[in-house]
């Protein structure tokens, strides 16, 4: 279980508005690695920074071995195809079909043929809980519930190792983004691969996220697995897990638990 | 132990070809064959996989052995439960060595497939021919609902001129005017230049030297400074309309702004139009006078004919007629140019591709009806003799 993607020093700026300050985190393989912060915190540009859509203001960020900063080309585009990415927004090409979406990769990359495909594709339909028809559909004739999982379907077409999630369950039904946390933990243990996602959801941090991280201030103020996030007294962490709500919530669950 | 056994019954059967490949290996056993199957099974080798397994023509009981995967994934597996299922239609079979993770993930899969197919969306030749002209009528239909509209809104702006944006017109003016002055006074010297430079060498065969003037200045204020200039506008500002309006109607702009009342053919539409309108003219004066420049270069060089005596000649024949009707095609040409433009961006549908569709259509719907719309302004002045 060693360490993929590890953050060092990382500082982002626009001008003169500074988004990170002397960030540094690490996830190790294998788990499913939480990035939690208020709106604006940065969260976006961090994922968007570990999948080299942005560079960096300063620091390092090392993914799978290879500094981001000074990876070549042909590294860069094989390193691409390893992992898997569900944007905030979706991101689904809007010309192509949910189907044709899902199948973009597969079709450029490997030589499968087109009955195998299809059968990939369905599969994969099915399974972030959408019905075959909508395989069918353009991204316009979707809501806003169904681009997500249409999306996470074709950041999976690949089966990556890497899996980086923006949001997966914001703006899915509670049932649905119970099937979503279900999903993910099953597929972290066939497959073996890393998740990391961005998520204000408490329920998944409680039950899939391994470790996470809080983001507030610029940096990482606190680290790790839930009881080691509690321990912290930042006001971001008294105020979003240590409310009367999430409180309450997490003592019924623990009572659950017991009996 | 039985390896010795295997072996030695595969030299006697003669089974070798199909038997060492790389993902599947082959054991006949007297009463069954052992499918080995080793190796990645991935993504990657599916095809290879694939055409393995399809050389396989069992004839009795088989055994898959999964003790030698190295790693697997969902294409893997699916292969796997397809090969399996066929296999299943005929013979018995069995799976040996199988992991729990395999298991679990055949389940996974086999839970998650699924017989429906997926609805086709790409059509016949027929079926997109028959669309394209149905499409074709409706957008006709929409373009003189959209022209009513419009229509409603011009006459509104004169009942009320206060309503409408003062301000996103000078913006405009300044987008789709001012800053195509470089462009157009380069075209239109140029044009003006080729003209008298080509007719000079005809007319010198006559030893009417002096008659560039009347030819060079009718033609470019009458006819060819108004249509490049509008020509040049097309490119510029029509497609910027429709790529403008457009991406505001995939991003939802447009519905947002309707639902707060803000009108888009008085926010979005009049505004450009209005914009064309008083810059097109404006736009024309100054490529009469870029164009007129250029043949005066050209004569000068070619013909010998000074400045001076260019300037003498063209105030003697040219008729203000010729300007004045150059400068009057500019509001017509704007509003075709503006209408087309907006009208094209109103059109685009919900995926990207349609913006490019559209703003090719824009340019090139409009640079046709400006044409169109000059060939007709020429019948009509020259029924009415002007
Ligand atoms: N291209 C940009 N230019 C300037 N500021 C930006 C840009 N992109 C994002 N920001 C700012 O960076 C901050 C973090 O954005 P983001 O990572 O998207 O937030 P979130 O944590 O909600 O995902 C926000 O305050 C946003 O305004
Ligand atoms: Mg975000």
């Amino acid at each position: 279980m060693g360490v993929i993607i590890e953050a060092k020093n990382i500082v982002t700026s626009f001008g003169d508005t500074v988004i990170h300050d002397d960030l540094n985190l690490s996830i190790n393989q294998g788990e499913i690695y939480g990035i939690l912060g208020e709106s604006g915190s940065g969260k976006t540009l961090l994922l968007k920074e570990m999948i080299m859509l942005l560079k960096p203001t300063a620091g390092e960020m090392w993914v799978l071995g290879h500094e981001l900063s000074k990876i070549p080309y042909n590294e860069a585009q094989s390193l691409r195809r390893q992992w898997g990415i569900l944007f905030q927004f979706g991101a689904l090409f809007t010309s192509l079909t949910v189907a044709e979406n899902i199948e973009l990769q597969l079709k450029e990359y490997t030589g499968i043929d087109k009955k195998m495909r299809d059968e990939i594709v369905k599969t994969k339909i099915s399974m972030v809980g959408l019905s075959a028809h909508v395989g069918g559909l353009y991204p316009s004739e979707l809501s806003g519930g169904m681009i997500k999982r249409a999306a996470l379907a074709r950041a999976l077409a690949m089966d990556p190792k890497l899996l980086f999630l923006d949001e997966p369950t914001s703006g899915l039904d509670p049932i649905g983004a119970r099937n979503f946390d279900a999903l993910i933990m099953e597929l972290r243990e066939l497959l073996g691969i890393t998740v990391v996602m961005i998520t204000h959801d408490l329920e998944s941090i409680h039950s899939v996220i391994d470790r996470f991280s809080v983001l507030a201030d610029k940096h990482v103020v606190a680290e790790g697995t839930l009881e080691n996030v509690l321990q912290s007294n930042h006001p971001f962490v008294e105020r979003f897990f240590k409310n009367e709500y999430t409180l309450a919530n997490y003592n019924k669950r623990a009572r659950h638990h017991h009996v | 132990m039985s390896r010795v056994v295997i072996i030695s019954l595969c030299d006697v059967i003669g089974y070798n070809g199909a038997m060492n490949q790389t993902y599947v290996h082959l054991e006949e056993l007297a009463d069954s064959i052992v499918v080995h199957a080793k190796g990645d099974w991935t993504l990657y080798s599916e095809p290879q996989i694939n055409s393995e397994l399809a050389s396989f023509h069992p004839s009795k009981k088989i055994v898959w052995d999964l003790s030698k995967i190295n790693s697997f994934d969902s294409a893997g597996v699916l292969l796997f439960m397809r090969f399996d299922e066929q296999f299943r239609a005929k013979f018995e079979v069995d799976v040996i060595g199988y992991t729990s993770e395999q298991q679990r993930m055949y389940e996974l899969l086999k839970k998650h497939s699924v017989k429906e197919a997926i609805p086709e969306r790409s059509e016949g030749m027929l079926s997109a021919l028959g669309k394209r002209a149905v499409e074709g009528y409706r957008e006709f239909l929409e373009f003189l609902d959209f022209t009513g509209y419009l229509l409603v809104a011009f006459l509104r702006y004169f009942v009320h001129p206060k309503n409408l944006r003062h301000k996103e017109i000078t913006y405009h003016i300044e987008r789709s005017g001012l800053s195509a002055l470089p462009i157009i006074a380069l075209t239109s010297f140029l044009v003006g230049m080729v003209i008298s430079y080509q007719s000079a060498v005809e007319l010198a065969k006559f030893g009417a030297d002096v008659f560039i003037v009347d030819l060079a200045g009718i033609s470019i204020t009458r006819e060819l400074a108004p249509l490049i200039t509008a020509i040049v506008v097309a490119g510029r500002s029509g497609s910027a309309y429709t790529a403008q309006i457009g991406a505001m109607k995939i991003t939802e702009e447009i519905s947002a702004m309707r639902t707060m009342g803000f009108d888009p053919f008085y926010f979005l539409i009049l505004p450009r139009m209005l914009a064309l309108m008083i810059s097109l003219p404006l736009l024309i004066f100054f490529a009469d006078i870029i164009g007129i420049m250029g043949s005066m270069f050209a004569a000068s060089l070619e013909l010998n004919i000074s400045y001076s005596q260019f300037i003498d000649r063209l105030q003697e024949v040219l008729a203000a007629k010729h300007f004045w009707i150059g400068i009057i095609k500019g509001p017509f040409f704007a509003v075709l140019i503006a209408m087309i433009g907006c009208f094209r961006g109103l059109q685009v549908t919900d995926d990207t591709e349609s913006i490019g569709a559209q703003t090719t259509a824009s340019v090139v719907n409009a640079i046709f009806f400006v044409i169109a719309c000059d060939a007709l302004f020429s019948v009509i002045l020259t029924e009415w003799g002007i």
